[in-house]
């Protein structure tokens, strides 16, 4: 293993590899609570082909490769568990073609969520993309790579869901066409009619290939959006009103909120739902159709619609939201992280009862929100904390609220989402061992030495 | 500790049960008016605890001196009747909880009173303010909770109020100018309605709007538009102020539109009825009050309270409509410009 940084610098030039130990440093950590694990080269390819030479090289010296997008999923899933080789993604960001009449676009593994919705905007204002509530830094392909969930995964599920074709470059540095462009020139389809192979490589976390092209779903745009509150007092309602919701069809999305400051939202619970029309006659009858969907809620006083005030309204409608960063500060220090299973509805008053226990029992300050999954058939959960990053107690205690949390949502169904390193072991642990194996074997077969993204989705 | 002061012999001699008889959302004649007034006083069961949709505007109605609708408040906390969802009570209760952020500006023997309604600092500038400002005060700690007669909730009003009076005295204070209604009424109507003793004078905005113009009538140009007022709830628990209204309108050449829906027939903005009963009462007294308007030819909808403003501004937008807060509308007939905000 000699002259690594000259030869990732043969690579991919000079520039764009680094093995200086500020850089390390930062390409260490992400902004949650995992340990840090310095890598021992950092690059920044430009071309699909300079990673088949990355990973081929990889491959040939055995060293750890971590594909990385803007390192954001707070879960430490780019942290460099055994060193190696991080590769950044965030050069490789041209958006390479879209069918409008057929509504996919192809995004280069590193495009942005930002750059994507700035392209749409400006080129094509009828279309859009499930935007995900995290920064605009992070990528596309990472986002679907997670199986994330955006402003329209109550409508079509996941935005993994939402993919419509990949290109990889496997462990061997071989490139693959996933879905309809292995055969065609079109990406319309991750796999049918064809064997769907796309989950070979979502939610791996790149420990099967790294995704260099991603195809898109796009989805019609409306001329506007409009969004209403739903407030109740039990977390018990909350089951049904979103059945209820959900079977009208007529929502652009569906989040749940509960937390325990400002004073407005103490004790309650918040059903935001989203509204988006042509026109406001459109608008207007979707609002009636729900509203009248809850008529016996509010009959019976179980529930009702808040008023939402114009600075509200504005921070809710943002695309993506900021409230997180906002939250990130209610503890000063800049701390935030969660615990996110995915699981069904019936369990929402399990888990926020859950969340204030463990709010209570480590001393937190915390926020519980849920995100609807389809026309009610999941929601992601997020047991929420915020800390002092300076304070180490406070960051032990959240740590604990973080696996507690993740304990249960496990116990009661919950499956975990972008999981950490030791969720992964729970989930892995607690999975039909059958189904372990699979993945053991695809694992494998894939990756033989281990070199991708090595400590994750790793059974014994 | 803080009784309602209402004289049942007032409702047993009263020739029109106007209360209710004028009630824009129940159907009473006469006899079932005072007779049910006469019941809720006693105690007794009535359907007006249950269908009354909190509009306030049977405290206009009866001109004899008693307060109907902080009798049926009372009587629906007394009986445990809901008339919002609880979450939406909780809430609001949650809202007025004093939090200790409120704001005193440089207070003088006369200071603006903004509740806690922040956004009236935006708009409470240039000459029409010169003489009062920067002596103002808001905060949780200054609001008036008036707005729990909307939810059956006196006790909270009781169990607040007081503590407000005495922020507010403890300023000295002498003159209150209240940019709100539901707050000039807490002091002007309700509090001694309940008697509560009122250490500083209270002046609704309206009053003071009136004056101001009159001392600066050389700098006011007729803006020559049309328009419909908005007028809230809250101001029926104060509705002597009511009349300067059209006196404002007219020193600053706006034209008030007739309309169906003015005066004592004026509809809610449907906020708080969309909060407490859905969709339809809301939208229909909405699509009437606006349909009125447009109607009627305004080009402008003036708002006295945020909360209406809020409600309405999208909708009458939609229509053609543009929203303005009076005291924007009275600035910018001496010349200002408030949306530049000089």
């Amino acid at each position: 293993m000699s002259n690594i940084r000259e030869r990732l610098a043969d690579i991919v030039g000079e520039r764009f590899v680094s093995d200086k130990a500020e850089d390390l440093y930062f390409y260490g950590r992400d902004p949650g609570l995992m340990p840090a694990v310095h890598p021992d080269w950092v690059v920044l390819p430009e071309t699909v082909e300079e990673i088949q030479g990355i990973v081929k090289m990889a491959q040939m010296e055995g060293i750890p490769v971590v594909p990385m997008g803007a390192g954001m999923s707070l879960s430490g899933l780019v942290i460099p568990q055994k060193g190696g080789i991080v590769v950044d993604m965030k050069r490789m960001d041209r958006i390479v073609d879209i069918n409008e009449k057929a509504r996919y676009v192809i995004v280069e593994g590193g495009t942005s969520t930002g750059r994507l919705n700035a392209y749409l905007n400006k080129k094509y204002p009828r279309l859009r993309f499930s935007i995900p509530d995290s920064p605009a830094a992070t990528t596309v392909a990472a986002n679907v790579m997670i199986h994330g969930q955006g402003r329209l995964t109550q409508q079509y599920g996941f935005n993994s869901d939402m993919v419509s074709g990949l290109e990889v470059v496997l462990p061997s540095g071989e490139l693959c066409r996933i879905g309809s462009c292995a055969i065609s020139n079109e990406w319309f389809s991750k796999g049918a009619p064809l064997p769907d192979l796309s989950g070979l490589f979502l939610g791996w976390f790149g420990a099967t290939g790294i995704i260099t092209k991603a195809g898109i779903k796009l989805y019609p745009r409306k001329l506007l959006r409009d969004v209403e509150i739903f407030v109740t007092d039990s977390p018990d309602f909350i089951p049904e009103i979103i059945y209820e919701i959900t079977h009208t069809e007529m929502t652009e999305d569906i989040n749940i909120f509960s937390q325990p400051l400002p004073l407005i939202f103490k004790d309650n619970h918040h059903v935001v739902i989203y509204f988006t029309g042509d026109s406001e006659e459109e608008i207007e009858f979707r609002k009636k159709t729900v509203f009248h969907s809850l008529d016996l809620f509010i009959r019976n006083k179980d529930g009702g619609f808040m008023s939402v005030g114009a600075g509200m309204k504005k921070s809710l409608l943002e695309m993506p939201q900021r409230n997180a960063s906002t939250f990130a500060d209610v503890t000063k220090g800049g701390g935030f992280e969660y615990s996110g299973p995915i699981i069904t509805i019936d369990k929402y008053p399990q888990c926020t009862r859950k969340l204030d226990e463990l709010a209570h029992k480590y001393d937190l300050k915390y926020h519980g929100t849920a995100r609807i999954i389809g026309r009610g058939h999941a929601m992601m959960f997020a047991f929420s904390f915020t800390f002092n990053r300076s304070d180490a107690d406070m960051l032990d205690r959240t740590r604990k609220a973080l696996h507690e949390a993740s304990q249960y949502a496990l116990s009661i169904g919950g499956v975990f989402w972008k999981p950490t390193i030791d969720e992964q072991k729970m989930a892995l642990q607690k999975m039909d061992p059958e189904f372990a194996r699979l993945l053991k074997m695809i694992k494998t077969n894939l990756d033989p030495q281990g070199i991708m993204n090595p400590g994750n989705w790793e059974s014994k | 500790m803080f009784d309602l002061k209402f004289d049942e012999n007032l409702c047993l001699s009263c020739p029109t049960g106007a209360c209710l008889v004028k009630c824009q959302y129940m159907e009473l004649d006469k006899e079932q008016a005072k007779e049910e007034i006469i019941n809720i006083f006693r105690g007794k069961d009535s359907p007006v605890l249950k269908e009354c949709v909190t509009c306030y505007a049977c405290e206009e109605y009866c001109r004899r001196g008693n307060h109907p609708f902080y009798l049926i408040t009372q009587r629906r906390e007394d009986k445990g009747i809901l008339t919002a969802p609880r979450a939406i009570t909780r809430q609001w209760v949650n809202i007025g909880e004093p939090k200790g952020k409120y704001e005193v500006g440089r207070i003088s023997k006369k200071a603006l009173s903004f509740g806690f309604m922040p956004q009236f600092l935006d708009i409470t500038k240039g000459r029409l303010f010169e003489d009062v400002m920067p002596s103002y005060f808001f905060g949780q700690e200054f609001f008036c909770n008036v707005v729990y007669i909307h939810f059956g909730n006196t006790s909270v009003i009781k169990k607040r109020l007081p503590g407000v009076i005495k922020q507010i005295h403890d300023l000295g204070v002498e003159e209150v100018v209240f940019m709100h209604d539901e707050c000039f009424a807490a002091f002007d109507s309700l509090g001694p309605a309940f008697g509560m003793q009122i250490p500083f004078r209270s002046v609704h905005y309206f009053q003071y709007l009136y004056e101001r113009l009159q001392t600066l009538k050389d700098l006011i140009k007729p803006l020559d538009v049309k328009a419909a007022y908005q007028r809230p709830c809250s101001n029926r628990l104060c509705s002597e102020t009511h009349k300067y209204l059209p006196v404002i309108m007219d020193m600053i050449g706006v034209d008030l539109v007739q309309r169906t829906y003015e005066d004592e027939n004026a509809l809610c903005c449907g906020s708080i009825f969309r909060s407490m009963f859905g969709y339809d009462l809301a939208a229909d007294v909405q699509k009437r009050n606006i349909d009125d308007m447009t109607d009627n030819g305004a080009q402008y909808c003036i708002f006295n309270c945020h909360g209406c403003q809020n409600a309405m501004t999208a909708k009458i937008q939609a229509r053609g409509i543009k929203p303005v807060h009076l005291v924007e509308l009275c600035r910018m007939a001496i010349g200002e410009d408030p949306e530049k905000g000089v």
